[in-house]
This record gives structure tokens, sequence and C-alpha cells, in this order.
């Protein structure tokens, strides 16, 4: 009764298992390796960023202002040179991370689930329930997410929380349209119907026949929309309504760099330059899982 | 009297109506679409009942209200005597499988072939996961599939595989009735006798009953027993296999016959006389629906719909075979 184990044999004409077909595409996909390193690195970076840091992100030292970066013909006591106010630019680069990836992360975990729920009822119900998501789609498509933002952040203050709450309770729209739009197509298959027909209830379709057949299309919206809460964060921070100094964010260091970049461009470009690997990064990644996921690559 | 004491039909149809709400255009007015009007149908144990008609007629409308996909108008469906509405879905669903057509579209992508094979037994939590697994091999093998193949995914099996495949999860619950809606439709020809030859001896092994929808006469003739010809919502002739090949009687049977392709190349394509299109069942025709279409009809084809009248063993509904109207026919 208890005998589980599988005869060497019988494995051998049974052929390798979905999760060791899976593994071999995933290390297969280069724009999914490069996209993933650079992501671990990133967060590996974030998670130890008090031990990588050369120095405290926060100490300033108006002697030390504007060191040009190693490259430029600093010192390597500062890599990346320091900022107007003598702060070390390569800690406060590493400290950044932090603010980036958790605003990326949780913002598009919050409207993912709000979007998903919503895109996935309207598509599944139809009807009453589709007509209302229409409309919150169509309510929400129609404000600008700046200056809504601008709007609470004007009321409650600039904060990490309040950008992280107000990029997540805005950025749901694209998950709806896209869930919505993937779940009508899917919930006409026949396999649909055959469950159904084995008995199958609600939940259950939704979650084992569906769900797994607009994943590979929600993977991609949520790295879209990862990269997009980043951006606008920066943006945000940019403009003075995100992340308030001195906490380090690369939106912010732009920001306090542009007063400086006729003559020291470095100040821009660095934490620019670093924003775009990041984005690049979660797009390649996305792309990636898709192409790995799809069961049309799967021979 | 003496039919109660017999044992009740597998399935039984009894008046069931089938009304869509159709909107045409942005501001276009909602009309109704009867699929399926008023139809009527036993199915006996062990018959394969072949349903032929054109595309649009209601045949597979009717296929998704008897898996309960879909409930009806009006009327019911008796299951071993059973109305279909009180009996449990689960219930329900160990008694009638589907075999769907389009083996591309009825397997989950996401899904080996083992967890598709393997849902109907974990939905209604039979057995634990190995004896689940024993029994997903056993119906692989009754179906023709190797072992080996449990770990694979639809997307690197062929056609006819696939249809095996949809085959084995129809049958692993045991059930009594299969609805196979034109199970050999999307397949290759060398494919479709396999496929048939298949269904035809899991019908011998497991003593099923099976519904069989099809457009294609030659695929009937092969497997069905009965067989019920749809047009237009309703069931116009309804007769064992043999009579109907031998002596059709609803011109629509006729027309239908003749249109089946013959293997010899100088006869070239038949002449079914159907001429025009099939009518837009949102505005059916007057009377008997097929009267435009029909070289027999009359005056009262036009303003009457037939009524049915029994025929050989079954019915047949047209004004030529109802002795009270068929005094009025002239061809």
């Amino acid at each position: 009764m208890a005998n589980t184990t599988v005869d060497p044999l019988l494995e051998e004409i049974i052929g390798p298992t979905p999760g060791q077909l899976l593994r071999k595409r995933v290390f297969g996909h280069q724009g999914l390796m490069i996209g993933a390193v650079v992501l671990v690195l990133i967060t590996l970076v974030a998670l130890f960023a008090p031990q990588l840091a050369p120095h405290d992100p926060y100490a300033q030292s108006l002697v030390a202002r504007m060191k040009p970066p190693v490259f430029l013909g600093g010192t390597w006591e500062h890599p990346l040179g320091t900022d107007h106010l003598g702060r070390d630019y390569l800690s406060r680069l590493i400290y950044g991370a932090r603010v980036s990836l958790m605003i990326g992360a949780i913002a598009a975990a919050i409207s993912g689930v709000i979007g998903t729920a919503m895109g996935v009822a309207a598509g599944y119900f139809g009807g009453r329930v589709d007509a209302v998501v229409t409309f919150l789609i169509n309510v929400r498509l129609a404000m600008p997410v700046v200056l809504v933002a601008l709007a609470v952040v004007a009321i409650l203050g600039g904060s990490l929380t309040v950008v992280i709450m107000v990029l997540g309770f805005l950025l749901w729209d694209r998950f709806a349209v896209v869930m919505r739009a993937s779940t009508r197509q899917v919930r006409e298959r026949e396999y649909v119907a055959a469950a159904r027909a084995i008995g199958a209830s609600t939940p259950r379709l939704l979650l084992t026949e569906i769900m797994p057949n607009i994943l590979n299309n929600l993977i991609v919206v949520v790295t879209l929309e990862m990269a997009h809460a980043i951006l606008l964060e920066a943006a945000l921070s940019f403009l003075g309504l995100g992340v308030q100094p001195p906490t380090p964010s690369w939106g912010l260091m732009v920001s306090e760099g542009k007063n400086m970049m006729l003559f020291e461009p470095w100040l821009v470009l660095i934490p620019g330059a670093v924003l775009f690997v990041m984005v690049l990064a979660i797009n390649l990644m996305g792309d990636g899982l898709r192409d790995v996921t799809a069961p049309e690559n799967r021979n | 009297m003496l039919d109660a004491a017999k044992t009740p039909p597998a399935l039984e149809l009894r008046n069931i109506t089938k009304t869509y709400t159709v909107k045409q255009g942005l501001i276009g007015k909602r009309r109704p679409l009867t699929a399926v009007r008023d139809v009527s149908l036993k199915l006996e144990k062990g018959e394969v009942l072949g349903l032929v008609g054109e595309s649009g007629c209601g045949k597979s409308t009717l296929a998704k209200i008897l898996l309960g996909l879909e409930p009806p108008t009006s009327g019911e469906v008796l299951v071993d005597g059973q109305a279909l509405g009180v009996q449990d879905r689960l219930a329900l669903a160990r008694r009638i499988q589907p075999i769907f057509q389009d083996p591309y579209s009825s397997l989950n992508p996401r899904k080996s072939i083992a967890d598709i094979v393997s849902l109907p037994l974990r939905i209604h939590g039979i057995g634990d996961a190995a004896s689940q697994q024993k029994a997903v091999r056993d119906m692989l093998d009754v179906v023709g599939l190797p072992p080996r193949v449990m770990n694979t995914f639809p997307s690197q099996m062929s056609g006819g595989q696939r249809q095996r495949v949809a085959i084995a999860r129809a049958l692993i619950m045991k059930p009594e009735i299969v609805i196979c809606d034109e199970p050999t439709s999307a397949l290759d020809v060398s494919v479709q006798s396999q496929i048939l030859n298949l269904l035809g001896d899991l019908r011998a092994e497991f003593g099923l009953t099976y519904l069989f929808i099809s457009h294609n006469l030659a695929v009937v003739e092969h497997l069905a027993t009965r067989v019920a010809v749809m047009y237009l919502g309703r069931i116009v002739e309804d007769v064992s296999s043999d009579d109907l090949f031998d002596a059709s009687a609803h011109p629509y049977t006729q027309a239908l016959l003749q249109s089946v392709l013959t293997p010899e190349p100088g006869l070239g394509v038949p002449d079914t006389q159907l001429g025009m299109a099939y009518p837009n069942p949102i505005d059916p025709p007057s009377g008997c629906g097929f009267h435009p279409r029909c070289r027999h009809a009359t005056n009262l084809c036009s303003a009457q719909a037939p009524r049915p009248v029994p025929h050989r063993d079954g019915h047949v509904e047209c004004h030529l075979h109802d002795p009270e109207t068929a005094m009025f026919g002239t061809d």
C-alpha cells in the first residue's frame, strides 16, 4: 500500500517530469536569466545595504562636497563621489534600491490583487458585474495619476507609505483590462465546459482552469506595472511629492542633482542609469517568464 | 400501461425549448432566437442515437442542455426517469459525460495528461493519489495511449491522441451516457476512423449509451442504431438507422442523404436541390420551417406547421406523411 518508490525502468519510460522540463526551459532562456540575475543582485544589495554601504547614507560632510567618482578622477574613499551635501553617493544608491524595490513590489502587488479580482470577475460572470467593472475602469482611466497623487500628498503629506498606497490603488487599471479580456477568451474554451460538466465548482474552475491560462498575461502586466510604479515614484520624488529627503531614493537623487547637472552630469546620470538597468531587468524577466510558461513553447 | 413496467429510458427529453435573446447592433431591439423548439426525444440504454443536421440547427445547444451547462427555457430532461433539475450536479456528472468536438480546445493546455484525466476523480474525491494514478494509467491503456504520455502536455500530442485523452477523461468515471459532440470533425480523415472504432469498442466494453452529434451522415451510419434529424430547432425525423438509410421519409433527410459524396469520381458533386441557404433562426419561415427549400412544398406547408406522425418505429414531421393532410400535397 505505502509503496511509493518509482521503478527506475518505469521512470525511464515515463520520461522527464513537468518540473524537469520547466527547469530546462528556464535556464535555457537568455533574457530571463540576465533579467533575473540583475534583479536578484539588486535585491541582495537592497537586503544587505547596511553591510555593503561603505558610509552612512545620511552622514553629511560639507568639506567633501561633490567629490567626483573614481572614473572621473576621484578617490576610492568615495567610489561614486559625493553629492551636494557631501553624502557618499554609492551608499545612497545602495539604500535607494530598497525604496525602489519596495515601492515596485508592494504597489504592483496591491494593484495586481485589486485589478485581477475585478478583471476576472468581470470576464467570467459578464452581465452586470462586467458593466460595473468596465465603468470603474473608465473612471480610473479618466484620472491622471500624477494629479491624484499630488492631491493626496497635499492632504496627507509625502511619505513612503503614502506613495506606495497611492500607486497601489491607482495602477490596477491595466490589470483589470488585461485580465478581463483574457478571462473572456479563456472561459469560452471547451475545457472549461468539460470541467463544469465533470462537476467542478465555480471557485475551482476559476483557480484551476482559468487562472493558470491567464497567468502568463498577468506576469507581463505585473512586471510592466512594477517598472511603471518605480518610474512614477522617481517622477513624484523628482517633483518633490514622493519620498521626502533625506531618505535616499533614486528619483530624489536625480532631482537633487539636477541643479548641478551642467557641471557635474554624473550626479544625474548614475541614478538614472541604475533606474534604467533595473527597469530593463524587470521587463526582461517578465518577457522571459511569459516565454517559458506559454504552453506553445513547451517543445 | 405496459411502458410503465419497462425500465425508463436512459435519457428522455420532454418538450425542451431553448430561447436566447439576441440584440442586434447598438440600438437594435432585443429579439428572441429559438435554438431548440419543443423537442422530445428518448434514448434507450445501450443505444447509439445519431443527431444530425446542418450547422446552426440546435444540435450543440441540445448537448449543452443535456450536460446541465445551460438550463432549458422550458421542458424537462429525465435521466433514468428522474428530472435533471432535481439531481445533484455531481451525481449527474457521474452519469453523463461529454466528448467535445475540438480536442485542441477541450484539454487545458496548462495541465499534464495525468492531471486532465484524473480531474473527475479528484473532483469527486474518489481514491487516493496512488489509486487515481493507477486508474489513469489503466484508462489510458484502454484508449490506446502508452503510460509515458502521462507527464506530457496536450501541445505535445496529435489531434487523434488528444481526442483519446478526452475520451479517457470522459470514461474514467464509468458514466452511463456519453454525449459526443462531433467528436471526429476536427480530425484528419485517417484518424477519424480510428476514433470511431475506439468509440464503438468502448461502447461494447463498458455498455455505454451514446448521443452522437454529427453533421456527417457517413459517420452516423457507421455507429448509430437510431438517427434523429434536426432542422431549425425541430427534430423532423426520428427512425432507426437502417430505416433512415433505406427508406427516409422527410424531404430534408432525403436531401441530406443525397448530399453524401460518392466515391465515384465521374458523378461530380451531387445536386441536393436544397437551393437557397439555411434560414435565419431569428426570423424562421412560417408553417413548416423547411418549406422554402422543399421541392414538395405546397400552400399548406407555408401556412401550417406539420405535426409529428408515427413512421416505421419512430416519427416524422411532414405534411406529406400525415394522413390527414397528405391529400392536399401535390408535387
